[in-house]
C-alpha cells in the first residue's frame, strides 16, 4: 500500500507531503499516546492519531514514520506543518473517527505489525 | 572515524513544544555519519523518551552524547525531585505524570520501559530531592 492508497481509502486530504504519495507503507499504528507509539518499532509505518501537537511530529521523526493521519478532522497548526515538511513526513486529515479509520485500512490489508513482547 | 565525538545539550523544564530538539539533532548527526537506520532509531527513541521525562519531571538538566564507532552513550543529568522507587518506575504503565501531560500524549508509564527496550544498557541513579542521572548505551555491531 502507498500513502496515496491510504488517502483514498480514508477519503482524506493532504495537508502537506503530497509529493511523497507514492512512498510505500508497511504497517500502521493508531494511538493518542505517543509513548505507546514509541513502544512499537516498525518500518515505513503510518501513524493515525487524534492528538494534535508538535510532539506528534517529533514522535514520527524518531520512529521514521512516513505518514501521519489526523482523525476526527483534526488540523495541525503551521508550526507542525513546517516541522513535517522539514522531515519529509506526509500529513493527511480525515473526518473519520479513530476506530473507523483503523478498520478501513486494516480491511484493505494494512496490518499493525507484531504484538507487544 | 576513530575519535569520539561528544555532543552537549541543555534541556529546559516545562518547554514542552521544544522537547525533543536534542534527540532530533542527534538523530540527524548520526544519519550524516552513516550509522545503520535501526541503530539510529534505537538511539533516537531512547534519548527522546529521556528528554521528554526531563521536561515533564525535572527542573532542567543536560544531555551529553558520546559517539564512538562501536557504541553510542547518552548521559542525561537532571536536577529535580528524583525517582522514589526505580523498580516501580520501570514497570510498564506506572506513571506519576499529571493529567495535563497525559492530555499532551505522554505519561502512559512507558518512558523508562521503552528506554530499556531500545537500549543495550540502561543505568539509573537517582537521589530523591536532588535529581536523576541516566546512562543509556546502544552498541553498534562491527561489520565483518
Amino acid at each position: 500500500m502507498t500513502i496515496k492508497d491510504v488517502r483514498e481509502i480514508l477519503g482524506a486530504r493532504f495537508i502537506c507531503g503530497e509529493e511523497y504519495q507514492d512512498r510505500e507503507v508497511h504497517a500502521a499504528c493508531g494511538s493518542d499516546m505517543m509513548s505507546d507509539v514509541l513502544a512499537f518499532m516498525k518500518d515505513r509505518a503510518v501513524l493515525l492519531t487524534g492528538l494534535c501537537n508538535p510532539q506528534v511530529i517529533r514522535t514520527a521523526e524518531m520512529m521514521d514514520i512516513v505518514c501521519i493521519v489526523f482523525v476526527r478532522g483534526k488540523e495541525p497548526d503551521e508550526t507542525m506543518i513546517e516541522m513535517a515538511k522539514e522531515r519529509e513526513i506526509a500529513l493527511i486529515s480525515t473526518g473519520h473517527r479513530m476506530f473507523s479509520a483503523c478498520g478501513m485500512l486494516y480491511s484493505k490489508g494494512l496490518g499493525g505489525g507484531s504484538s507487544y513482547r | 572515524m576513530n575519535d569520539k565525538i561528544i555532543l552537549k545539550y541543555k534541556v529546559d523544564c516545562d518547554d514542552f513544544t521544544r522537547a525533543g530538539e536534542a534527540s532530533s539533532s542527534v538523530k540527524r548527526k548520526l544519519k550524516l555519519m552513516g550509522f545503520d537506520p535501526e541503530i539510529i532509531r534505537k538511539v533516537a527513541i531512547s534519548l527522546y523518551e529521556g528528554e521528554i521525562n526531563m521536561v515533564i519531571h525535572s527542573y532542567g538538566g543536560t544531555i551529553e552524547v558520546i559517539i564512538s564507532p562501536d557504541e553510542i552513550e547518552m548521559i542525561l543529568v537532571d536536577k529535580g525531585p528524583g525517582i522514589e522507587n526505580i523498580e516501580l518506575a520501570m514497570q510498564a504503565g506506572y506513571s506519576t505524570a499529571p493529567d495535563k501531560i497525559r492530555s499532551l500524549g505522554f505519561g502512559a508509564g512507558m518512558g523508562l520501559p521503552n528506554m530499556k527496550k531500545y537500549s543495550d544498557d540502561l543505568n539509573i541513579e537517582s537521589i530523591v530531592g536532588v535529581g536523576t542521572t541516566l546512562r543509556i548505551r546502544v552498541y553498534v555491531p562491527i561489520e565483518e
